[in-house]
């Protein structure tokens, strides 16, 4: 009972980071229709972009922080270091294209997280680098005989606390409603007054934020990058977003917490070996019997 | 390709570009370092794996992002069969392309009705699965991380033995200019128009009488067989096979072939192979920025040539052979 509980709390850790990298997608997919192939290569720039500040400026941040302030200012210059990039990869490489079709953006996509993933290895070397020690919390806590990190439980709270302002802003705001527009219909939106461009931008500005943050999170938790890590998790993540219906808010969190969980607990009861497997057939499996993903909605075919 | 109509010989001066691009590679081993003959070897593998792709991606237009999942079934079918029982290389050509066939049909029948982007993500799914799979040994065949080695040769007897860089070579572009001329041809038959409106309009497609999901299954059993046999060539090549070869980054490789070269283009995807694989070799000078010069110029030729290098002119040749077939319905 103790080993399910404490998998479980792992699985909806690591299923936390899935959701806020899939929110990324799910956002960039739902407006433009696009499969942000850099997103994943965000997420680590992100990463990387915490353990700078927290190595070569431990001395002005931890000290002057403490160790939880300098993680939360790491994961606050994260999310707009990675907001600004993902803006700056939308006006470069995905704004002169929108017009001729989808297909000639997936390559575009694919050739900017090949630019980001080599920058992170120019820049920061090729070996996998760790978050040091002395700049991550270590408190164990024992809750009834099971055993948790206090990072752990800040990062569940700091993730839920970003979806939930998220989910706010989409479902709650009248921006969150022009997001909705556009995603259902971009040239009947600017009809209505909405300015697309203001949507777009913010669109490429939140979603990579959000993937950033848990760059910092994943580099606390795990305490190793490397410069590939983009491609595995993202990938995870984009299968995330799909299990939960494409495009759809609510059922990229759904679906990033419910990869994570089933991750941890198929690694525990079935195989270390094959837990990717296991992920991957269960994708297939929801996909065969319900094509949409979980709470994707069935559209009607444009004849 | 009417190449065999030997008597026209003014059709037979049309086709001079194929003539001397022939010449061309028949004779350029002769001038080039082995190296570079090795490097080319890699541009005919990475062509033929383009062209198998161009039949789902490129004529379908179905998202294909685990291709290299097939060509790990025809390479793993080849490495293991030769390793253990000693089956000719020659002879397992065949039985590589039928055993990726038969998987692709395995896999693909129930997944065929997706659309768009929830197919590509269950073929990333599926390449990863057997990639992980080939990963973890399964009943001790596939040799975990380490894969199978010490493959022979390719070989007819003892007279013709595939074993230097040169013959490699020759073997490969062979294989390759014999896939052309079946692809030329099935792109003007029944089966290539077919696929083509599939990839215009599914609906269109449907309602003019097209079994739009044996045409998309028979995409994927042709391209799955093709990569099989690359598998086979790639395997003997290497004389060993390792999961690490066939991961996603090269599913995604070759999607970026046949999009660089242009939809559905044979000229084209044979540009794209030759950009992919050539490209990291001309600029190693650079060693560490070559990737990130490589990935410069892959968002830049999209915005500056979004069709692709070689984008395929659809309708020149079928509009002509609509045309004569009215006229002799008619007259």
């Amino acid at each position: 009972m103790k080993i399910i509980l404490e998998q479980l709390l792992n699985g909806l850790t690591i299923g936390s980071f899935y959701a806020l990298i899939a929110l990324g997608y799910s956002m960039v997919y739902g407006v433009m229709k696009l499969i942000n192939f850099a997103h994943g290569d965000l997420f680590a720039l992100g990463s990387y972009l915490g353990y700078t500040l927290l190595v070569f400026g431990s001395t002005y941040v931890t000290a002057t922080l403490g160790i939880w302030g300098g993680m939360i200012a790491a994961i606050l210059i994260a999310a707009i270091g990675i907001g600004i990039a993902g803006t700056l990869i939308e006006r470069i490489a995905y704004r002169p294209i929108y017009s001729v079709g989808r297909l000639p953006a997936v390559v575009s996509a694919l050739g900017a997280s090949i630019i980001i993933q080599n920058g992170i290895m120019v820049v920061w070397g090729p070996r996998p680098q760790a978050y040091p020690s002395q700049v991550v919390p270590s408190v164990m806590l024992n809750i009834g005989g099971i055993k948790i990190t206090l990072l752990q439980i800040i990062i569940l709270l700091i993730s839920f606390m970003l979806m939930g302002l998220l989910y706010y802003i989409v479902q709650k705001t009248t921006f969150g409603a022009a997001i909705r527009a556009c995603a259902l219909d971009r040239s009947t939106a600017a009809l209505m007054g909405i300015n697309i461009e203001t949507i777009i931008f913010f669109i490429f500005a939140l979603g990579p934020a959000l993937g950033g943050m848990a760059g910092v999170m994943v580099g606390m938790y795990y305490r190793k990058i490397s410069f590939i890590m983009g491609w595995n998790y993202g990938l995870k993540a984009f299968t995330a977003t799909i299990l939960g219906g494409i495009g759809n808010i609510p059922g990229a969190m759904l679906g990033g917490l419910l990869l994570g969980v089933l991750e941890m607990l198929g690694s525990t009861y079935i195989s270390t070996a094959y837990k990717d497997v296991f992920v991957f057939l269960i994708l297939i499996l929801v996909l065969i019997f319900r094509p949409t993903g979980l709470l994707g909605e069935k559209v009607a075919e444009k004849v | 390709m009417k190449l065999n109509n030997g008597t026209n010989n003014k059709k037979l001066f049309a086709y001079w570009p194929i003539i001397l691009f022939i010449i061309i590679f028949s004779i350029f081993p002769f001038v080039i370092n082995a190296y570079w003959v090795d490097v080319f070897f890699f541009f005919g593998i990475y062509a033929l794996l383009g062209l198998s792709l161009n039949i789902v991606l490129g004529e379908v237009g179905l998202f294909d992002l685990g291709h290299m999942g097939f060509m790990a079934i025809g390479a793993y079918t080849t490495a293991i069969l030769n390793v253990n029982f000693g089956i000719p290389i020659i002879i397992l050509i065949p039985i590589s392309a039928i055993a990726a066939g038969a998987f692709a049909y395995l896999v693909c029948s129930p997944i065929i009705h997706l659309r768009g982007d929830y197919l590509c993500i269950v073929t990333i799914g599926m390449g990863e699965i057997v990639r992980l799979t080939l990963n973890n040994n399964p009943f001790g065949v596939t040799g975990g991380p380490n894969g199978v080695f010490g493959i022979d040769f390719p070989s007819l007897g003892n007279f013709f033995v595939v074993d230097n860089s040169v013959k490699f070579y020759y073997y490969i572009w062979i294989i390759v200019g014999v896939t052309i001329v079946g692809l030329v041809n099935l792109q003007h038959s029944r089966i290539g128009r077919a696929w083509n409106c599939i990839r215009e309009d599914e609906v269109a497609a449907e309602s003019t009488g097209i079994d739009v999901r044996f045409y998309k299954l028979l995409a994927f059993v042709l391209g799955a067989a093709l990569a099989g046999v690359a598998g086979n060539v790639y395997a003997t090549k290497l004389m060993m096979v390792s999961p690490e070869s066939f991961n996603f980054m090269e599913s995604c490789m070759l999607f970026c072939i046949v999009l660089i070269g242009g939809m559905g283009s044979i000229p084209g995807v044979l540009i794209g192979s030759a950009a992919i694989s050539l490209f990291p070799e001309f600029f190693r000078t650079f060693a560490q920025y070559r990737m990130l010069i490589f990935g410069v110029t892959m968002v830049a030729m999209m915005i500056f040539r979004p069709g692709g290098i070689w984008p395929r002119k659809r309708g020149a040749i079928e509009r002509k052979s609509i045309l004569t077939k009215a006229g002799t319905e008619n007259g």
